[in-house]
């Protein structure tokens, strides 16, 4: 399997109200083609930080790469011409996001949304697509994050999707074009654990039967253990730990992630 | 991210004054009206001619145009200007103290109440407050003026008794929006008492809106009280008024120009402080609500 | 004689009208539809529920936040809906919120937040040593007192909103999600708080979460509240490890856990094309089973 995304030794420092601080310590993660890789870590871990700087959405300044390299199917998305960078964001590399709420504009269809992101998609990838074609691929995206109704939801306002339903059109949103990374920053946090489950599946299943690469930010080992065969623990700016998820479940190498374990409560209960 | 000991590291006062002190607006702003307030209070002993605060004429030197012996020149009666606009300032200044110093405190009240009770409480408030806001300042100034006698206190009276409503608009809104918050409810499951969470709990999160709506309010105040003296409704001659000045100077247009003219620019400069200063703890304080 | 339980709620109903334009009632939402339990002393009773399920709406009730529109709520015995419910009554119960940020006043010191409850029901004897005492309680230094919320990590405000919630010596605590907002490794040294805390003080929790990973640890009684009513209650070891009512069933198997003996024990749900059902599919179906029963 080759790698399709490689962060390597990236060193990233925010300067605020004067005072620098270093908040990414030479991180270096790679996500192979196909494959389904975990950041985890707490808050204040940095893990945020570097999904911002992977898909090029941190705020500099205040932030500033200090050093490395990112390399997306082999090209430094750092050193590379802004307009290159733009047209792989939400095109070879798209993101799913975390707040079903706010992640949606209140006064649009769903499909007038996910329509706007396929045409300017379209055109940064220089594709030509009508608008019947894209009508055709929206409702395209809308079954394959299996909605039971494409048609109405394209004509449904936010307002009238439950919350795991406004997560799903997040995550058709993501598909649209057709990308061969997907960055889920949290997903299904802000649901309901029976809701939770279902996008987790949800998610699962597309990666597996598109064969995308997955990379997914979250704090929740648990959501980790179900999606992600591959985990990079972080602690404080650093990796602190990684390997394959069962192993370093089962047996954790690290003093950080043997606490981080522990400290989850059973389903089984005290010493369960 | 910080750990949230580096946080506490930097003390508010730094970060606040950090903020503050890379806002040109606020720093442009701030200078601006405490110069002002320095030379108000100071006025006596800074002027060249104190004296001629009063009723005092000295025909040999009337329309003396600017010079180092009268920076802003003379007036129609051979008074010296710069005296009496550094005065003028004074008069200005406390008009907006009074008025706000009024307005506020019952606008705030009301604000409050109207906004955490709701009911019938928020529906007579609310109501009264649309009323008077439809009515514009100036007019019912006017109106005052007219039916009264035309005097300072009078405009002042004027002006604060529709000034409040602004101010229970905005903390109205803000009242609304934190009595749903958690910190109130738990203030309420505690057993606090309805005063405690209205001065002790909501209050506190008003101020910086209070802070910049009243730095802006008093640039507007005194230009309202300047135009009711430009109109002879406000402070009477000799009181060294800024408005009655340009109104005198009007007369002197265009040969004496700086009798008008230099009047005019303070109350102007006097204002735009204001305003700056109250654009800038806007941003400073991170308030969106106000006007 | 049995001694009465702290807590009781019996046939607790909450009903929100709908209103349309001009405030015409166009209908009602059942927000809790007959809610009835009762907390012994010293026990931790833990309401497990999603979003809609009414559980915020019963710990606003006990705390006097909204009324029931039906129903009576007892603390040691005695109500506290009625008129003569006295303040020293209510003061039996408190409450630590969700949301350490948000409970607490951004502009008043920590002391000033907890003093808050020793001056309403008027503390006898020194209350700046109170304060003192009970940051001590809750593992804070005491000089945290001057300190303001956005100075604090958010576990330590969790921490103060637990000091101020006992400042009035209550017998009953209601948590209503009181870790969710914080990571795991905070999560657990607050909730070992919470333990000690009752242990110390023979205090009563009702614990209200959706996490029922984490209540399988702290509660010994859990109620699955869902869609206003109980649907299950009982022992925690015992509904978790035979849940019998088709929802308790979802919501463990959901739980995303992280080890294969807990994988083990979640319940194995059936796929309806292929994915997860809802809960309402659940019933549905299980309705649909119970009739076609009867018919034949």
């Amino acid at each position: 399997m080759s790698v399709l995304l490689s962060v390597e030794g990236l060193s990233v420092s925010f300067t605020t109200y004067g005072r620098r601080s270093q908040v990414l310590h030479d991180v270096s993660l790679a996500v192979p083609e196909g494959a389904q890789i975990a950041l985890v870590g707490e808050s204040g871990s940095g893990k945020s930080v570097t999904m911002k700087t992977i898909m090029g959405i941190l705020p500099v300044p205040p932030a500033k790469v200090e050093g490395g390299r990112i390399l997306f199917a082999g090209r430094d998305l750092l050193t590379m011409p802004e307009r290159d960078r733009l047209r792989l964001r939400g095109t070879a590399m798209s993101m799913v996001f975390q707040d079903p709420m706010s992640s949606l504009n209140p006064v649009f269809t769903i499909q007038d949304q996910l329509g706007t992101i396929l045409k300017y998609a379209d055109r940064r990838l220089g594709r030509d697509r009508d608008r019947r074609g894209r009508r055709v691929r929206i409702l395209e995206v809308l079954a394959q994050v299996r909605m039971r109704d494409p048609e109405r939801v394209a004509r449904s306002f936010p307002i009238m999707l439950s919350g795991g339903m406004r997560q799903r059109i997040l995550i058709a949103m993501a598909l649209l074009s057709e990308p061969r990374l997907l960055i889920a920053d949290e997903p299904g946090t802000a649901l309901d654990v029976t809701t939770q489950a279902q996008i987790l599946k949800l998610l699962k299943d597309l990666v597996t039967e598109n064969g995308l690469a997955l990379l997914m930010i979250t704090h929740n080992l648990g959501v980790v253990r179900q999606t992600c065969g591959y985990t990079y623990v972080m602690n404080r700016g650093r990796i602190v730990e990684h390997g394959a998820t069962q192993a370093i479940f089962e047996a954790p190498a690290e003093d950080y992630t043997r606490n981080l374990i522990a400290a989850v409560p059973r389903l089984t209960g005290r010493n369960g | 991210m910080r750990t949230d000991a580096e946080q506490h590291a930097l003390s508010n006062a730094w970060q606040n004054w950090f903020r503050f002190s890379r806002n040109p607006t606020a720093v442009i702003g701030a200078v601006i009206v405490v110069v002002c307030v320095l030379l108000a209070i100071l006025a006596p002993y800074i002027t060249p001619y104190p004296d001629h605060v009063g009723a005092v004429v000295d025909f040999r030197n009337r329309h003396q145009p600017p010079s180092a012996a009268h920076w802003f020149g003379t007036d129609n009666v051979g008074r010296d200007i710069f005296t009496r606009v550094i005065f003028g300032l004074r008069i200005s200044l406390i008009l907006a103290v009074v008025v706000l110093g009024v307005a506020i405190p019952i606008g705030v009240i009301l604000g409050l109440l109207a906004g955490y009770f709701g009911g019938w409480v928020e529906t007579v408030i609310m109501r009264i407050t649309d009323i008077a806001l439809a009515i514009p300042p100036l007019v019912m100034a006017l109106a005052v003026a007219a039916v009264l006698s035309p005097s300072l206190v009078n405009s002042m009276l004027a002006i604060a008794l529709l000034w409040w409503t602004w101010h229970t608009r905005l903390i109205y809104s803000i009242t609304r929006q934190l009595r749903t918050q958690e910190f109130v409810e738990a203030a309420e499951t505690l057993g606090a008492s309805r005063r405690h969470i209205l001065f002790r709990e909501i209050l506190p999160n008003c101020v910086s809106a209070i802070a910049v709506k009243t730095s802006l309010d008093a640039g507007f105040v005194i230009l309202i009280g300047a135009a009711l003296s430009f109109l002879g409704l406000g402070i009477q001659p000799p009181t060294p008024d800024l408005g009655t000045m340009v109104a005198q100077g009007a007369s002197f247009l265009p040969d004496y120009w700086w009798q008008s003219l230099l009047p005019g620019s303070a109350i102007l400069i006097l204002a735009l402080g204001f305003n700056l200063l109250g654009d800038g703890l806007r941003d400073l304080f991170d308030v969106e609500d106000v006007r | 004689m049995t001694a009465s339980p702290v807590l009781e709620l019996r046939d607790l109903h909450k009903v929100f009208p709908l209103r349309g334009t001009f405030g015409r009632v166009r209908g009602e939402v059942r927000a809790v539809d007959g809610v009835s339990l009762s907390i012994p002393k010293g026990q931790v009773y833990g309401l497990a529920g999603e979003s809609g399920s009414g559980k915020s709406t019963i710990a606003r009730m006990i705390m006097g936040l909204t009324r029931p529109t039906g129903g009576d709520i007892l603390l040691d015995g005695v109500s506290i809906l009625g008129r003569q419910a006295s303040l020293a009554h209510r003061r039996k119960v408190q409450m630590v919120f969700q949301n350490p940020g948000a409970s607490l006043n951004p502009r008043r010191t920590v002391g000033q937040s907890i003093r808050v409850p020793l001056d309403a029901h008027g503390f006898p004897g020194n209350r700046q040593r109170r304060v003192a005492a009970l940051l001590e309680m809750v593992q804070l230094p005491r000089h945290f007192a001057e300190r303001y919320p956005h100075e604090l990590s958010g576990g330590q405000k969790q921490r103060v909103a637990i000091a101020r919630a006992l400042a009035v010596e209550p017998r009953l605590l209601v948590l209503d999600e009181p870790t969710s907002a914080l990571d795991v490794s905070v999560q657990a040294r607050i909730i070992e708080l919470l333990e000690d805390l009752g242990g110390e003080l023979g205090l009563t929790y009702l614990f209200i979460s959706h996490d029922l990973s984490l209540m399988r640890n702290f509660a010994q009684t859990v109620g699955v509240l869902y869609r206003g009513r109980i649907v299950e209650t009982g022992a925690v070891a015992q509904v978790f490890g035979a849940p019998q009512h088709d929802y308790t069933r979802l919501l463990l198997a959901s739980v995303p856990v992280i080890s294969a003996e807990e994988e083990a024990m979640r319940p194995a749900i059936p796929l309806i094309n292929g994915e997860i059902p809802t809960a309402e599919d659940l019933l549905a179906l299980r309705q649909q089973a119970r009739s076609k029963e009867r018919q034949a």
